[in-house]
């Protein structure tokens, strides 16, 4: 039977802490959430990541109110209302389109500091896993927060995208249909994706969000060296007040302190970007309304979607669609297709060193492949990056299986 | 310091990758506009005309007004902007600010041949008004008749409003959309769809001139970059070829004065923009200054 003191004040530190167990909330998810006190500022992404998703959520929130799910009216609701009529609506926008585009500049590195250190193995696969989640819900997010404006990239994207689900050669035109609503992207299409875009997808994400950091507190946040922490005996020392021996620190408030700084030169760089530098992150093909009767040059996605879609484009029909459905879930596979038990920085595991740098490179030269026209010497850099890329997954396994324990591993 | 080592690796791969998505693509992408010629609207492919007597052109520019107006002389428009349309398929526009915002040379030539000077295939304006001299004449008389100093807008409305509306500023074709008001009880509000009906009754003609509607301008100025934009109304054939849009002789100053309309419309944020930025860059620069003071002391001691 729970003890409920009948002289707390209402609303006092006892009197909550009887109903909701205030200290006990706080040392589980701050002051008693240890962190290894060997990481580096890569280890603030993920924090970086939550914040940055705060500001797309409340930017959003502001543009919300002005926006017009409407194929007539979207387009001027969002480029004169906000961006003229209302008052710093043009502020929101830019830091809404500007963190879009960044958020998934720090996915991809959180990413790559993860396969890095070889921190989707022993024990964290679900942290991995619930992160391609995140990766996953966080592309349709921005696919379809894309197609609000409905200027010319919106249609022709969704066009271009919505098509990929006839799939190819088994041309599954009602299901295109069905999914647009109608035979081309119209009000149904608008509609559906709006909806999308403002409701289901961010409650899905901030499940996931959840899901993440569960996935996080048991297994604890891997550390420079893959150094296997016993974090319950490095805790006491720390609480022994051994602060130079304890492996480990508090999240709250020694880690926090750290991730606040990260934040802050993060955000002047997010800042510099909203006000100085945002076109990259705002297609000037989408500043021209919605024309189903003009095909603009060139079609391409953002940047982040660029080194998948270079993988759907240098192949013929099918076999485009079969290479570009492997890229889009072979991120998940990871824990898996890495067999070997090492969990150590990719510079000290032989041969996946070069693999990861391999990878890496290849995903930019496929991202610049994406966008620029396929023609004469593009075409062939992009088949052969696209090949290399399939390839490198490929050997993975192999190169994993044959490496050798690193030093301090069994 | 190592840390710093991680953040040269992560910024290098990033700039990489914004240099090949950004600048290094859109060279490629866009390579017809790069390598276009610029001339800063000198015109070199016409003739320099001979010196004008604007007191000559006064007199012949007599034969104009049965289709232009030019108001600052106290002549008015013969026809109104509908009629005119369906008289020629877009409205003469009138010639008060022409020599404030078209190159002297242009309307030199433009007189002799429209199709000449404007690069298309038929034209409007009927062409062989004058000969040369008398043409030269004219044009020295229009520069001596146009105001010392106009607004962003006239420029834009002489030069373009007769073919682009610019529906965020509330201009159409045939000029700005009059305030009405709607009757209470019923909500309906006829002076409006007055007006809309004669929008589109000079619209339907305008694109049976010039085989479509030319487009709004509204955000033109985010769509098209600003290179891409005064090297189009420098020559429109140069970046679409056998378009219907003319090149309309702009002479450099009134293209500032165009570009900068399009840009107060386009992109009104622009001052705050500027205004605000350094205030939260410099609010973060702080927050940033404060929390590696406090980082510093919490890790103080630790390794
Ligand atoms: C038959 C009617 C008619 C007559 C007469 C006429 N114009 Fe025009 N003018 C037009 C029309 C129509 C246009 C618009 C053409 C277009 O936009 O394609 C025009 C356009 C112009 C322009 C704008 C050119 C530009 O590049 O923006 C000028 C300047 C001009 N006319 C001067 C003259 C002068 C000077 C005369 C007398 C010598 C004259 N016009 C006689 C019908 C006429
Ligand atoms: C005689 C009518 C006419 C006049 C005057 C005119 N335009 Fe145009 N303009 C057009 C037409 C027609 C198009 C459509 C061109 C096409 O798509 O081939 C066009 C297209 C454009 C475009 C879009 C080009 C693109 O990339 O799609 C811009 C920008 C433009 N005009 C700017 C101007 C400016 C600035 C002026 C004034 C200096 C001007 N125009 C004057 C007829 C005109
Ligand atoms: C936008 C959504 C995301 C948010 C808000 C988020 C947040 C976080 C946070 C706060 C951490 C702990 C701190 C850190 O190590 O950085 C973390 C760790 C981690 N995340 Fe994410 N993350 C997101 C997306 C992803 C994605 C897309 C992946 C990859 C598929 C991923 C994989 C990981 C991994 C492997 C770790 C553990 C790192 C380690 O143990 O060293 N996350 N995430």
């Amino acid at each position: 039977m729970a003890h409920f003191d009948p002289n707390a004040r209402p609303f006092s530190h006892q009197w909550l802490n009887d109903r909701l167990a205030i200290d006990t909330l706080k040392r589980v998810l701050s002051t008693e959430y240890w962190i290894p006190k060997n990481i580096n500022f890569l280890w603030a992404m993920g924090m970086v990541l939550a914040a940055t998703f705060g500001v797309l959520l409340i930017s959003g929130i502001f543009l919300l109110m002005y926006y017009i799910p409407d194929t007539k009216q979207a387009f001027d609701s969002v480029n004169h209302t906000i961006m003229g009529e209302v008052g710093y609506g043009w502020l929101w926008r830019h830091m809404h389109g500007v963190a879009a585009s960044v958020v998934f500049l720090i996915i991809y590195i959180h990413m790559f500091t993860g396969i890095y250190y070889g921190s989707y193995k022993r024990g964290r696969e679900l942290i991995w896993l619930s992160g391609m989640l995140l990766f996953v819900s966080f592309s349709a997010e921005a696919f379809s927060g894309y197609m609000l404006p409905w200027g010319q990239m919106s249609y022709w994207a969704g066009m271009v995208i919505t098509n990929l689900f006839s799939l190819g050669s088994l041309d599954l035109q009602g299901l295109v249909e069905w999914i647009r609503g109608d035979y081309v992207p119209g009000q149904a299409f608008l509609g559906r994706f709006f909806m999308l875009h403002v409701v289901l997808m961010p409650l899905i994400i901030m499940a996931l969000i959840v899901l993440h950091f569960g996935t996080l507190r048991i297994p604890h946040v891997n550390n420079k060296d893959g150094e296997e922490i016993d974090f319950e005996a490095e805790a006491e020392k720390w609480k022994a007040g051994k602060r130079k021996e304890a492996k480990v620190i508090p999240f709250n408030p020694v880690f926090l302190s750290k991730d606040t700084f990260v934040l802050g030169i993060y955000f002047i760089f997010y800042f510099y970007l909203v006000f100085y530098h945002f076109e990259f992150a705002m297609d000037p093909v989408n500043f021209d309304p919605a024309n189903p009767l003009k095909t603009p040059p060139h079609i391409y996605p953002e940047w982040y979607f660029l080194w998948s879609y270079e993988i759907l484009r240098p192949f013929p029909k099918n076999p485009g669609l079969v290479a570009f459905g492997f890229a889009q879930v072979i991120f998940f596979l990871l824990p898996f297709l890495d067999r070997s038990p090492n969990v150590a920085p990719a510079n000290r595991r032989g041969v996946f060193k070069f693999w990861f740098w391999f990878l890496l490179v290849d995903m930019i030269v496929l991202t610049v492949m994406g966008k620029v026209p396929p023609m004469g010497i593009y075409t062939t850099i992009g088949t052969v990056a696209a090949w290399t890329f399939i390839i490198l997954w490929i050997l993975l396994p192999f190169i994993t299986k044959a490496e050798k324990p690193v030093r301090g591993h069994k | 310091m190592k840390e710093l080592k991680v953040l040269a690796v992560v910024v290098f791969f990033t700039l990489v990758t914004y240099w090949g998505v950004e600048p290094y693509a859109h060279s490629v992408m866009h390579k017809n506009v790069e390598e276009a010629k610029f001339e800063n609207f000198q015109y070199k492919d016409l003739k320099a005309p001979a010196k004008g007597d604007p007191a000559k052109g006064k007199a012949l520019v007599a034969a104009c007004v049965s289709c232009h107006g030019i108001k600052s002389q106290g002549m008015k428009a013969p026809m109104d902007p509908v009629a005119a349309a369906q008289a020629y398929g877009v409205v003469p526009p009138d010639l008060s600010n022409a020599g404030a915002v078209l190159d002297e040379k242009f309307i030199a030539n433009f007189i002799v041949s429209p199709t000449h000077a404007g690069l298309v295939k038929k034209s409007a304006m009927p062409g062989g008004m004058a000969d040369a001299q008398g043409a030269a004449d004219i044009a020295a008389y229009l520069k001596s008749i146009a105001p010392k100093e106009i607004k962003p807008k006239e420029a834009f409305e002489f030069a373009c409003g007769r073919c682009h509306a610019v529906r965020y500023d509330k201009w159409t074709q045939i000029g700005q959309t009059p305030k009405t008001k709607a009757d209470i009880k019923t909500g309906v509000d006829l002076a409006k769809m007055d007006f809309e009906k004669k929008v589109g009754q000079y619209q339907l003609k305008l694109a049976g001139y010039l085989g479509k509607l030319p487009p709004d301008l509204s955000i033109i100025v985010r769509a098209r970059s600003e290179e891409y934009l005064k090297k189009f109304v420098e020559n429109p054939q140069h970046i679409l070829h056998g378009t219907a849009m003319p090149r309309v002789g702009v002479s450099k100053e009134g293209y500032e004065k165009i570009y900068k309309y399009l840009e107060e419309v386009g992109d009104p944020s622009k001052p705050k923009r500027e205004a605000v930025g350094p205030w939260v860059i410099g609010y973060f620069v702080l927050f940033s200054f404060l929390a590696y003071l406090w980082y510093k002391s919490q890790w103080k001691g630790l390794k």
